[in-house]
């Protein structure tokens, strides 16, 4: 079933995935936090250039697993540790460990209280992040999935904002009481295949109506990750409660479990019971579109304003996936990396601006423009990429996911216009005032321009906005083959 | 030669009565509490070591009635390990009068006498006598709590948990003579082969039944449960870790035991048994969400916790088996974390409200951290041994088909997070006001312990592997008695 691994043997997956757990170790023992915040910065970025090799070692043309490694963990419970990735996992693992370097950047001043433990929350849900797209037994990919809920409830509810703490129980209970029933789906098809193992789990003729019961459980479980609407409540209390590197996380790479766990295990395990219920979750992917655009459009504080934003780009993301056609997968799965640079770039842009004016109002950032002319071209640029605007990436995946939607149903799409003007519209109204908002808070004068550290954190991501937006080639074709491999398993492939 | 052999197999019984002996000594002549306490610790430290030396043995003792295989062995460096823990846990019994410290330690040492000769007894009357060793110290130790103005909860306290557990015990001596009167003998690995014929007789249903109810009152099951949340509030927090932990795990040790005799199948009473931990759970988990004081707290939750591990016994099989030795095994280190903390939170050996835990966090991050794990631990979570002992639980109960149970439980699990979550509140993200804030200072033992238990937690939930295979090993001796038995003769 799998291949041979195809890097000479080495443990490149079981490396980047331990890789941050070690780092945190040490980190444990270090004292200083100068030398704490250059050492996790350090670490994440050597796990960053190692997940290099994933990149350049990755065969495009196969949709097998690749870099499979397989040891019996549990023998008594039949649970191995098997890691794998495919052209999907490939490019979320780049993401998190593009991701995570700048995360450290951007809490470099933000974060001034318990440094070493914030930098361990970090690495641990580095290390869980990597595992949950690497993880090709249920039950591992389940621990490496849980494994993120402590160190993320800790995150927003130490060092998060006042409301933090409703912010984070909040997160809490609600991926936990989703989670659950995941566990119970897993278990179930355990006992009706024999194993824990992902690929053998795929292809096999399941019962439909047991199968809709394993994909109910499935999507009460990804949706409330997605977040899809309605079980979106948690994320704009957790966004903008969270501080700057837990928003980032959370919308770059959590919100993307979700959407990978849909393409993981309900496509291909559940292929009868996503056909039928696609149509009702198109539905719900367009009032997600709809609704947070809208909602976002009404926000004065930027913070939530990109946190609904997320909700409606993550419907663009849902919408591809059950489209169910090749252009709408391969949309969904670069709407989902376009949201991680895009987003997590507006989350990064709005700490910057919190960490001037200690506030997010968006009356209260009017006109910062005149005073920090380098930010408000990266803001500028972020802006457009997140409004879909040509030439960025953001259009290149929203594109491809509204052309595969059409090919499904044309009212469908019609009904999520709204929604893409919406978003031009809640784009360039945070733009327009934050950068030309005239000169009515006097108080900005003294405001300094981005230093080198914040340019670092916000540039990789700006190249990230153009190559995929004017390149999105080598980005398409790393996940063809995977992408062509669920559809035949799902059964659609015409 | 043979002596030899004997002394080996029985080695952690030995050192445990002599140092028994040697604790009476020292309660008899006029040295401190603190020599006392040296003394119990050194004692725990002989014991694991002993257990250690005798993991291997197999034996058949005082004329059969006392049986030392891989099961019995296993489990007693299990209670070794957590003798230790307690010793180390309590400290210097704030909340014991100085003049009784040493008896406190005595007492001690004897109910952990009593649970490791527990799991060896497989004849009715020794294990009886066992089972009254383990529990007789208990009911001394908990009114030996100081006297407060305002406080003598724990006079009420100890008459409730005496007169339960004497209550619990009759009804189990009931029941095992109608299975003397069925089978006509009192050895057990013989009982199990003479009650195969009659096992599904309203008679031998109603012995088993009663039999069980013993267990079920060491264990807190429901409706056997009503002394937890009173003992575990009225006893001082040494005496209240104490009952939580080391009694359960003998509890589910002789459990498997006693529904051996109801193996291979039997609808009654697997019905009984899903009845109760559905109960258990339920009670358990709904009543806990209103407590305030946290040891009440968890007087609920191990109400809750029993259901769950009874869930490992209504599979009837021996991977349920495994599955809830594992899980009690893991619920000894989750609960002991959770009572260090109490005991060090705690001001003069009070109890401790969970709004007393507030910015924890800022007063001694490593008892923060404890307690983090051990109550996320509690809660399933992983990476921490809490879930992966629950999944093995609900793997062992789905493959025999009981959905509706696994429902309840996973419900159950989802209700107790906000519990749970109430105590990570106070502890992580509260902030203490000025009165209580001041730094806990912990000794070097306590940190040992801590440190100690959260890798326990981590380890046991992360590579529970081997811990796994050597229970599922030893319980083939126990479980597979009746089968392969009737197959020779």
């Amino acid at each position: 079933m799998t291949p041979p691994a195809t890097s000479e043997g080495q443990p490149l997956l079981s490396v980047l995935i331990f890789a941050p757990l070690l780092v945190a170790a040490v980190a444990a023992l270090l004292r200083s936090e100068r030398l704490l915040r250059w050492w996790a910065l350090a670490g994440t970025t050597t796990v960053a250039l190692l997940s290099l090799r994933l990149w350049t070692g990755f065969h495009a043309g196969t949709a097998d697993f690749q870099f499979v490694e397989h040891a019996a963990w549990i023998p008594w419970l039949k649970i191995n540790y098997a890691v794998g990735i495919d052209g999907i996992s490939l490019l979320l693992i780049l993401l998190t460990t593009l991701i995570a370097p700048l995360c450290v950047l951007a809490s470099w001043t933000y974060i001034q209280t318990r440094v070493k433990e914030f930098m361990i929350c970090l690495l641990v849900m580095e290390t869980a992040m990597i595992g949950v797209f690497c993880a090709l037994d249920s039950i591992l990919f389940f621990v490496f999935w849980e494994s993120m809920l402590i160190p993320m409830t800790l995150l927003i509810g130490v060092w998060g904002g006042p409301r933090r703490i409703y912010a984070s129980l909040k997160f809490f209970i609600y991926t936990m009481s989703g989670s659950i029933f995941l566990l119970v789906a897993l278990i179930a098809l355990r006992l009706q295949a024999g194993t824990f193992h992902i690929p053998d789990l795929m292809g096999r003729p399941y019962d439909p109506v047991f199968q809709c019961w394993i994909f109910a459980a499935f999507f009460i479980s990804f949706a409330i990750k997605v977040p899809m609407f309605p079980f979106h409540t948690w994320l704009p209390a957790a966004h903008v409660e969270a501080p700057t590197a837990g928003s980032v996380l959370l919308a770059s790479i959590l919100l993307k479990m979700g959407t990978y766990g849909f393409l993981r295990f309900c496509l291909p395990i559940t292929p009868h019971a996503t056909r039928v219920f696609a149509p009702y979750i198109l539905w719900l992917s367009v009032a997600a579109i709809l609704y947070g655009a809208f909602a976002a459009l009404a926000q004065s504080d930027l913070k939530k304003l990109v946190a609904y934003s997320s909700v409606g780009h993550m419907g663009f993301a849902t919408f591809g996936i059950f489209a169910l056609n090749a252009r709408g997968l391969e949309g969904a799965t670069l709407v989902m990396i376009n949201h991680g640079i895009t987003t997590g770039a507006l989350f990064i842009a709005v700490g910057i601006i919190y960490e001037r004016l200690h506030t997010r109002d968006l009356a209260a950032a009017a006109g910062i423009g005149k005073y920090m002319p380098v930010f408000s071209f990266f803001l500028g640029v972020f802006c457009l990429s997140s409004l879909a605007f040509p030439g960025t990436n953001s259009f290149i995946g929203e594109f491809l996911v509204l052309s595969g939607g059409f090919a499904v149903s044309k009212v469908l799409v019609a009904c999520a216009v709204p929604g893409v003007i919406a978003a031009a519209a809640y784009n360039l109204r945070m733009l327009q005032r934050v950068a030309w908002g005239g000169t009515q808070n006097p108080g900005h004068a003294g405001l300094t321009d981005l230093n080198v550290r914040e340019i670092l954190a916000l540039a990789p991501l700006l190249v990230f906005v153009f190559w995929i937006g004017l390149h999105p080639a080598p980005f398409v074709n790393a996940m063809h083959a995977s992408v062509q491999h669920l559809l035949q398993q799902v059964g659609n492939l015409p | 030669m043979m002596t030899s052999r004997f002394i080996l197999a029985f080695l952690p019984e030995l050192v445990l009565l002599a140092g028994a002996l040697g604790l009476f000594a020292i309660t008899v002549s006029d040295a401190g509490p603190r020599r006392a306490r040296t003394a119990a610790l050194g004692l725990a430290l002989a014991t694991i070591v002993a257990a250690v030396f005798a993991l291997g043995a197999q034996a058949d003792l005082f004329s059969g009635a006392y049986r030392v295989d891989a099961f019995s062995q296993w489990l007693k460096l299990v209670f070794a390990t957590g003798f230790a823990g307690i010793v180390l846990l309590s400290g210097d019994l704030p909340d014991i009068r100085n003049e009784i410290k040493s008896e406190y330690y005595l007492f001690v040492t004897l109910s952990v006498t009593g649970l490791v000769m527990l799991v060896s007894c497989v004849d009715v009357i020794a294990l009886i006598v066992a089972l009254e060793l383990s529990s007789f110290p208990l009911y001394l130790l908990v009114p030996m709590r100081r006297e407060r103005p305002g406080q003598r909860g724990q006079l009420e306290s100890a008459i409730k948990y005496i007169m339960f557990g004497v209550a619990a015990n009759g009804v189990m001596f009931f029941g095992l003579s109608y299975l003397f009167g069925l089978t006509g003998t009192l050895h057990l690995p013989e009982m199990i082969i003479r009650l195969q014929p009659f096992v599904h007789s309203p008679l031998a249903i109603a012995g088993l039944g009663l039999a069980f109810c013993g267990l079920y009152y060491k264990l807190a099951v429901f409706p056997f449960h009503f002394w937890t949340p009173d003992v575990y509030q009225g006893a001082s927090n040494e005496t209240a870790g104490l009952i939580a932990s080391l009694p359960k795990v003998g509890a589910v040790a002789v459990l498997v035991r006693f529904v051996s005799l109801a193996t291979p199948d039997n609808p009654t009473i697997v019905g009984v048994l899903t009845g109760l931990a559905i109960a258990s759970m339920c009670y358990g988990n709904l009543i806990a969400l209103v407590q305030k004081d946290f040891k009440r707290l968890l007087g609920f939750s191990s109400i809750a916790h029993a259901g769950y591990a009874l869930m490992g016994f209504v599979a009837l099989s021996q991977a349920g088996f495994t599955a809830a030795l594992y899980y009690i095994t893991g619920y000894l280190l989750m609960i002991l974390a959770c009572f260090v903390v109490i005991c060090r939170v705690s001001r003069d050996g009070t109890n401790v409200a969970i709004a007393e835990l507030a910015g924890l966090h800022r007063r001694s991050p490593l008892l923060a951290a404890t307690l983090l794990v051990g109550v996320f631990a509690l809660a399933g979570i992983p990476p921490f041994v809490g879930f992966m002992a629950k999944f093995s639980l609900l793997n062992a109960a789905l493959a025999r088909g009981n959905l509706a149970l696994v429902i309840v439980a996973v419900v159950n699990s989802a209700i107790a997070i906000y519990y749970y979550l109430q105590v990570v509140r106070q502890a992580v993200f509260g902030e203490s006001n000025a009165a209580a804030a001041e730094p806990i200072t912990l000794t070097w033992p306590t940190c040992v312990l801590c440190v100690a238990l959260i890798v326990g937690i981590v380890a046991l939930g992360v590579m529970p592997g081997t811990v796994i295979d050597s229970i599922s090993n030893s319980l083939a001796g126990v479980t597979a008695g009746p089968a392969t038995a009737l197959l020779g003769r």
